[in-house]
């Protein structure tokens, strides 16, 4: 039924709770793409099935549903008990009967189940004590992983579009616009550039056609935050945008979607009709007159896509491709209409920051980057996901603390932040607070939010060029020094890595960079040597070992690293050998082991694997002035 | 009328034009590859950055392209900065080694002092610089025939499917309007080919002389408003039925007055 006032509304949402929200147990399976990847779909039904047979439903007052990503992928799949707040982690089919039986029935916990800490070996029963949680603080990921994304009264039970409510109904547009002012908040897309300022100028454009936009292309490989958000919580993203055209004085909106991402499409397209059906989307909302529609845009995937004027062309149903941007898109956007774009993080904060003030958002964070954060964690932590932090959280903290410290207690490196064209920063700036400004200041960037841990190792060189060929296969070619800059800078990369770099070429690439930055069409190339600059700044000796002495300090550059047994501390455990894909060690168990040079590929393979870590890694250089030395005697 | 300065000179400039055509018209010469003035500027080539600031910007300066960039009053522009040389040499250092044969890429390397590319030479050496002129003129045309397919270093222009293209009504504007002559076609009395589709050439009925492409008058005709039959007509007879027509006219007026 329509929503048409603000006691219509107040009523649905004591309806919802009342049907939503369990007296009793409740069941949350994670039904997010990385635990349905893991066989979640399986365990639901399980669920499903066990609950309905049983007739628990009615019995216990059991509430199960499914929910999006709780952001600990690599533990699923996740089952939450309420009310008492339980994680279960890597459940299967077979879990299920027990689960019930045990712990919905009669309260008990299953330590099988449980999450252990790989590094204290600790269990945890409740879901806030374990650290990866329990230092998060959750706004624009509010009720992902609590609410079913397709259930809009599940949404509303759990506070969604109160903020819509308190905007339409209690608030003029400026007085939201002063709202997100106060609350500090700035793109979460890339830019961080001031939301409140953005949607000022828009609203000040002059013409009655506006648009408001949400980019939802997160084409940084890896990255998965706003993925999990429309997924997860789609009624979250929307709400923010109705509230965000309601202060600009827009009445059409387009959500850009990748392709790659279906569920995300599914999950907002039904938050979409459903929001529409009950009255929060369409023609006068909430009874109150102002109307507001939305479509989906469902991009083609590439990555420059994400870029807004790009974006904008691609919504046209022209060629995704960026054009000059001296007329802002809020003058000129969308089919040069006023236009206002922003990332889906920043639109899923609107509603939380309308419904408890601007002053609550800015409680969190530093001077000039206030509220909370999404990231992805990912690399050579122990505990990877998404997590959401108040902005000014250190690097330190996030690895150590939430991240559970380095996989195999291996010496960090770099954490590269910021997505494909960000930096990579070394182990003396772990200290520094995440902000946009300190974050630049020290040659990385926030981008979307994307962090990369690396461990000793990890060639810096060759992560300078992985990020490169990313860019290089993702510039769309339209500008000079983006398209024939990629190409030539990865031309010299390639020679370093293999030992064909020559004198000179360090300071080719610096003059390459400065003519990128300065003289690329879009951000894309602009920002494009940030991979490069940051390594150079902090690696510089890297670089210079493998120009001049063709040496990899990581020994990872497989053109120039050799590996040799140290025959004093083998201790024959014949590990290697099974491990070696071109059959290069000898050497039968209980022996010392030896690797023939003239098979060895360099693969690290047995290095990897030794657990005495007696094999020993040296530029190959040296391995060919020793061979030579042979020869001559 | 806003006001700027471009190197020392005080420019008076009109309301919503491009600094481009302000440095231009204060004599003022600046290197372009992608700009025409038959089609929308495109800021491709990055040839023609310049450095724009103001006063009270104390000293910073912010780098734009003049074929894009709307003139504004008060700015004061440097197009021959230091930096701003130096990203235009970077650039045709990086032109030089994709397309080291042509001429036109050669000359405006040499007039900035490069006569080799410091970067590796293309393989495949070619004459498309990518400044998308043929592709805007096409779709000016309104038959958007050609595009470019490809993103990053493998970017090129081509038909759809690289195939003959459908919507090519052999009209050679992308031809014509190529400045490295990388777009090649014969065209002959009786036949044109250009993109590999085959066109039948009209003749015009009162000289004969073949002039355009039957495709091209049937596609114009569409258009409606004017008969086929003046299509149909070249441009050297109908200019000259005008001049015809004008004598008349002339004739006409002066015999009254005799
Ligand atoms: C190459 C490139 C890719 C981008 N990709 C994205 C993206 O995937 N998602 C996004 O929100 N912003 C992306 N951006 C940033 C957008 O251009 C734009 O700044 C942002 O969507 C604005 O929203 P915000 O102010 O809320 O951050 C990209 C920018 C560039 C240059
Ligand atoms: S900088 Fe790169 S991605 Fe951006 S317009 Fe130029 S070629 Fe395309
Ligand atoms: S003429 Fe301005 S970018 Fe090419």
């Amino acid at each position: 039924m329509r929503i048409e006032s603000r006691q219509q509304f107040d009523t649905a949402v004591a309806a919802a709770r009342d049907t939503r929200l369990s007296k009793g147990r409740e069941v949350w399976v994670c039904c997010g793409t990385g635990c349905l990847a893991n066989g979640s779909k399986a365990v639901a039904q399980a669920f499903d099935d066990r609950i309905r047979e049983d007739g628990l439903q009615a019995s216990l007052g059991l509430y199960h549903k499914t929910t999006g990503c709780h952001g600990f992928c690599e533990r699923g799949p996740l089952v939450v008990i309420q009310p008492e707040g339980l994680l279960y982690t890597r459940v299967r089919v077979s879990d299920v009967p027990e689960i019930l039986d045990r712990t919905v029935r009669n309260g008990e916990v299953i330590p099988r189940l449980l999450y252990k800490d790989p590094a204290t070996r600790q269990s945890y029963a409740k879901y806030d004590e374990i650290p990866f949680y329990k230092h998060q603080i959750r706004v624009s990921m509010r009720n992902i992983g609590r609410i079913d994304p397709e259930d809009l009264d599940d949404a509303l039970a759990h506070g969604a579009y109160a903020g819509l409510a308190k905007a339409l109904f209690q608030m003029t547009p400026d007085q939201v616009i002063a709202e997100i002012e106060a609350s500090g908040l700035r793109g979460r897309g890339g830019a961080g550039f001031v939301t409140a300022r953005k949607w000022k100028a828009c609203r000040k454009a002059r013409g009655d056609r506006k648009f408001v936009l949400c980019n939802g292309d997160e084409g940084d490989p890896g990255a998965f935050k706003d993925r999990s958000i429309m997924e997860g919580d789609p009624h979250g993203v929307l709400e923010g945008m109705i509230i965000g055209a309601y202060a600009i004085g827009a009445h059409e909106g387009y959500l850009y979607v990748r392709d790659e991402y279906p569920l995300a499409v599914v999950n907002v397209q039904k938050a979409i009709e459903a929001a529409r059906e009950r009255g929060l989307l369409g023609t006068n909302i909430l009874g109150t007159g102002f109307a507001f529609d939305l479509r989906i845009s469902r991009g083609g995937g590439a990555f420059v896509c994400g870029e807004s004027s790009a974006l904008m062309r691609s919504i046209e149903g022209r060629t995704g491709e960026p054009r000059a941007k001296y007329v802002h898109a809020s003058d000129k956007g969308l089919f040069d209409l006023p236009t206002n774009l922003n990332n889906v993080e920043t639109w899923a904060d609107v509603g939380a920051i309308i419904v408890n003030g601007g002053a609550w958002f800015a409680g969190w964070g530093t001077e000039r980057s206030k509220g909370t954060k999404a990231f992805s964690l990912v690399g050579k932590v122990k505990n990877t996901g998404l997590i959401e932090l108040p902005m000014g959280t250190t690097l330190r903290h996030i690895l150590y603390d939430i991240g559970g410290g380095m996989l195999k207690d291996r010496p960090f490196k770099a954490v590269q932040t910021g997505g494909p064209s960000g930096g990579c920063l070394p182990a003396d700036k772990l200290d520094l607070p995440v902000d946009y400004e300190i974050l630049s200041e020290n040659g990385s960037m926030m981008g979307s939010g994307g962090m990369i841990v690396m461990d000793d190792r990890t060639c810096m060189v060759d992560v300078a060029r992985y990020f490169l060929k990313f860019l290089s296969e993702e510039s769309c070619g339209k500008c000079v020094p983006c398209r024939e800059g990629l190409k030539q800078m990865l031309l010299i990369f390639d020679d370093i890595v293999s030992g064909r770099g020559k004198t000179g070429d360090v300071e080719r690439i610096e003059r390459l960079c400065q003519g990128m930055q300065l003289g690329s069409l879009c951000e894309l190339g602009k920002s494009a040597p940030n991979p490069v600059l940051s390594t150079l700044r902090y690696f510089r000796a890297e670089y210079e070992a493998h120009v001049g002495r063709k040496a990899c300090p990581a020994g990872m550059c497989r053109d120039l690293t050799a590996y040799e047994i140290v025959q004093e501390s083998c201790t024959g455990c014949h590990q290697c050998p099974k491990v070696c894909p071109t059959e290069a060690i000898s050497g039968g168990a209980k022996m010392k082991h030896v690797i023939d040079q003239a098979k060895c590929i360099s693969c690290g393979a047995c290095f990897d694997v030794c657990p005495e870590d007696c094999i020993r890694f040296f530029p190959r250089a040296e391995a060919k002035e020793a061979a030579h030395a042979n020869a001559d005697h | 009328m806003p006001t700027l300065t471009i190197d020392g000179h005080t420019v008076h400039a009109d309301h919503g034009q491009f600094l481009l055509a302000a440095c231009r018209s204060a004599g003022i010469q600046i290197p372009t590859l992608c700009d025409h003035p038959a089609v929308e500027p495109y800021g491709g080539c990055r040839l023609c950055v310049v450095d724009v600031t103001r006063p009270e910007w104390n000293g910073w300066c912010k780098m734009v392209v003049a074929c894009l960039f709307p003139v504004e009053d008060g700015i004061v522009v440097h197009t021959a900065s230091t930096r701003v040389i130096e990203v235009r040499k970077v650039v045709l250092d990086l032109l030089l080694a994709r397309c080291p044969d042509t001429p036109l890429v050669r000359d405006l390397a040499a007039r900035h002092g490069i006569l080799a590319t410091s970067y590796v030479r293309n393989q495949q050496p070619t004459d498309c610089i990518l400044c998308g002129l043929c592709t805007r003129i096409c779709d000016r045309m309104g038959m958007s025939a050609i595009g470019s397919v490809d993103r990053g270093a493998g970017r090129e222009i081509a038909t759809p499917f690289r195939e003959p293209p459908a919507a090519c009504i052999g009209c050679l504007a992308c031809a014509e309007i190529c400045p490295t002559g990388f777009i090649r076609y014969e065209s002959g009395t009786a036949r044109r080919k250009i993109w590999d589709k085959d066109f039948d050439m009209l003749r015009c009925p009162r000289c004969g002389r073949s002039h355009i492409t039957v495709a091209q008058a049937d596609f114009f005709a569409g258009r409606g408003g004017v008969p086929r039959s003046y299509f149909e007509i070249c441009d050297v007879c109908k200019r000259k039925d005008l001049a015809v027509a004008a004598t008349r006219l002339a004739c006409a007026t002066e015999t009254p007055a005799r």
